[in-house]
């Protein structure tokens, strides 16, 4: 399908397959084995002024928006997904502060992010809040100039590794949902300590931890928007990262498709190619039809957001939604075309299959996204004579 | 300190095909890239420039018009300047006019106290250009760099790989080093480089730009004749031999006898 790239999108896009192609397919089965976080694909990204693509010119970016982004997910994620997120992650991080920011925040902290100097990474996930975010706990408790935070975060990528992480906790639980607030917190911050690292099924070369805040006196110069705006900003911020969710499910599922047919007409069985037996035609045959409706629904979803339109959850959760489960049954697929070969780790499907999972379940479940198109449907039509 | 990187533009394909006619290269239709030894030395160049903190690096190509892709890319990767010498007197030159051309090029610029170049370019595969500049120049040189281990301002300390291990040496600049890839892993051009690159423009010298010896440059200066171009036929044969392995053993013996080997 014929996207109608720019000139700068097509360079991006090319220089991010380049990086797969050439730096993280031959070391993804090994950093996937040793579940080794991807430091040096990192400081190639940055050097390829990939990591501020999102990013305003004015703070060292490339200038370009969620849909350079996705570019980049989608091309990192065909080789290694657990590269890509750690990629994204720090994405959902930094646009808290795009979007939120002080002009003093976003001076301090996107320059750095844009140069990939430092990683971000944001946390709202606690043990006893998942979908519900509601019900987090971490509490942030005003002293003067400053807020004192307590609580335990849970599963936060990029955890350990990144230095910025906005938090979001709870500064007046009587205000329910308008009770939150969200804040800058910087590594090394007394006070602010990880927990342990999380064994994964998929995306192994990512790290999952959890921050720990004990008494973590955070200056009020770091409430991102006011107090009590929390849930908004992560919101919206979810809003505007799922798409990047759905370009990791697409390139998943593109790594997974190309595999799937380059064996197909390799294997022999009965004397001939099995690419020749209908039965895998028709599977292939769906497996790259379902992979260009999800692209061109992310994509189309990014482009739409980049233009300004102000209400797009219900795109975003789509997106999300269609390309995540497309991409599990896609690798499904895939490792059923390699047989007992694509159950084995020596053939890239099957950690394709682990990885494509989690894109059902973070940055909201796509019981949650199902939630959200749904609620948005009923508001829409409730708002029709 | 400024630093001046030779590169060659080659056809972007490990099978080099040559027209029997003319005993040239085929290059229709094939894609070409920087030489892929050049990226080590490009890298190299911007390694030191970053390791001493100031510096200029300036890449130079002889070559067609198209030759400027290559220097674009160099651009892309980081270094400051480009120059493109081309001339239709310079075609036909082989190594001995292009190191010459070369040469008058890293006068030309000036105040260059280190030259880097690739081992060897994979199209032509000599290896003769890199120390022929540094003869015209009467420079010291060496080829084969591994590593660079200090960079003083008169002199700089490197490894040489060897067949069987490495040389340690200490070469009073200005110099000029040939490095295999051992040395790095070239960076990959950032977007911000490319973007550069497209809106650089880079100067082409001609041969009246460099005040040259006519006799010296393109066919006219050079004294290489390529007769015949051609694959050495390395021709093996098998033989089976059956029995025990104790007649197998007695067979193979007397085999060796025969061939005077045993
Ligand atoms: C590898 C990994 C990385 C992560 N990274 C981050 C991160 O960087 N930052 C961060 O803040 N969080 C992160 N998360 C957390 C992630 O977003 C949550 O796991 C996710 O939101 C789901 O929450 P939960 O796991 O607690 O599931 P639960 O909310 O307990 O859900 C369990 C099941 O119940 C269903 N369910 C729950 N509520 C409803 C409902 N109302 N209607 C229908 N079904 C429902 C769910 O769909 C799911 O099937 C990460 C998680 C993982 C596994």
């Amino acid at each position: 399908m014929e996207y109608f790239l720019t000139e700068e999108q097509k360079m991006i896009k090319e220089l991010a397959a380049r990086i797969a192609d050439e730096r993280i397919k031959p070391v993804a089965a090994e950093l996937d084995e040793k579940e080794e976080f991807p430091w040096e694909i990192m400081k190639v990204l940055a050097e390829a002024d990939l990591c501020g693509v999102y990013i305003p010119q004015e703070y060292g970016g490339l200038g370009g928006g969620v849909f350079e982004q996705v570019l980049v997910v989608e091309e990192l994620s065909r080789a290694c997904s657990g590269v890509a997120v750690s990629y994204a992650a720090t994405g959902l991080g930094a646009f808290p502060i795009l979007m939120f920011g002080t002009e003093e925040q976003k001076k301090r902290y996107l320059p750095d992010i844009a140069a990939g100097k430092r990683l971000a990474a944001f946390a709202l996930t606690e043990a006893n809040a998942g979908s519900d975010a509601g019900a987090i706990e971490t509490t942030a408790v005003r002293d003067g100039d400053y807020y004192i935070l307590n609580g335990t975060k849970q599963w936060i990528t990029n955890g350990g590794e990144a230095e910025i992480y906005p938090v979001i906790a709870m500064t007046d639980r009587s205000k329910g949902p308008r009770g939150a607030t969200a804040f800058i917190v910087e590594k090394g911050t007394p006070g602010f300590s990880f927990g342990k690292k999380e064994k994964k099924m998929g995306i192994r070369a990512s790290a999952t931890r959890e921050l720990i805040f004990t008494d973590c006196r955070i200056p009020k110069e770091n409430v991102l928007g006011r107090e009590g705006m929390g849930f908004i900003v992560a919101m919206k911020t979810l809003d505007r990262t799922r798409p990047g969710i759905g370009a990791q499910a697409i390139g998943i599922a593109q790594g997974a498709l190309d595999v799937a047919v380059k064996y197909a007409r390799e294997r022999h069985q009965f004397g001939v190619p099995i690419s020749s037996f209908q039965a895998i035609q028709h599977m292939l045959a769906d497996m790259a039809t379902q992979l260009e409706a999800a692209r061109a629904l992310v994509y189309a979803t990014a482009r739409m957001i980049d233009a300004g339109v102000k209400e797009f959850s219900k795109e975003a959760a789509m997106a999300k939604l269609f390309a995540s489960d497309m991409a599990m049954k896609v690798t499904i697929d895939a490792v059923q075309i390699l047989g007992g070969y694509g159950y084995m780790r020596d053939y890239p499907v099957e950690k394709m299959m682990r990885d494509a999972k989690i894109t059902q379940i973070y940055e909201g479940t796509n019981q949650i996204q199902r939630n959200v198109i749904a609620l948005e449907l009923i508001k829409e039509y409730a708002g029709r004579k | 300190m400024k630093i001046a990187v030779c590169i060659k533009q080659v056809p972007a394909t490990t099978e080099v095909k040559i027209n029997p006619a003319t005993n040239t290269l085929i290059r229709e239709g094939i894609p070409n890239e920087v030489n892929p030894f050049d990226l080590y030395a490009i890298e190299e160049a911007l390694r030191i420039k970053e390791r001493l903190g100031s510096g200029t690096v300036v890449a130079l190509s002889m070559g067609p018009p198209q030759a400027a892709d290559a220097l674009r890319e160099a651009i892309a990767m980081g270094v400051d300047e480009a120059v493109l010498l081309s001339d239709r007197a310079f075609a036909g030159a082989d190594t001995l006019a292009t190191a010459y051309t070369l040469a008058k090029a890293i006068e030309k610029i000036g105040e260059v106290s280190l030259v880097l170049c690739g081992k060897q370019a994979v199209d032509g595969d000599t290896a003769q250009v890199g120390p022929e500049i540094a003869e015209n120049l009467g420079w010291p040189h060496v080829t084969y760099i591994r590593k660079i281990n200090e960079i003083g301002p008169s002199e700089i300390v490197v490894e040489r790989m060897t067949d069987d291990g490495y040389e340690r040496l200490a070469v009073s600049l200005p110099a000029l080093f040939t490095v295999v890839k051992e040395i790095n892993v070239p960076r990959l051009p950032g977007i911000k480089g490319q973007l550069r690159a497209k809106k650089a423009e880079i100067p082409v010298w001609t041969a009246a730009d460099l005040e040259v010896d006519p006799g010296r440059i393109g066919l006219t200066g050079s004294p290489t004749q390529v007769r015949k171009i051609f694959y050495p036929q390395h021709e093996t044969t098998a033989e089976m031999i059956e029995g025990s392995p104790a007649e197998q053993a007695a067979a193979l013996l007397e085999k060796l006898r025969g061939l005077g080997v045993a």
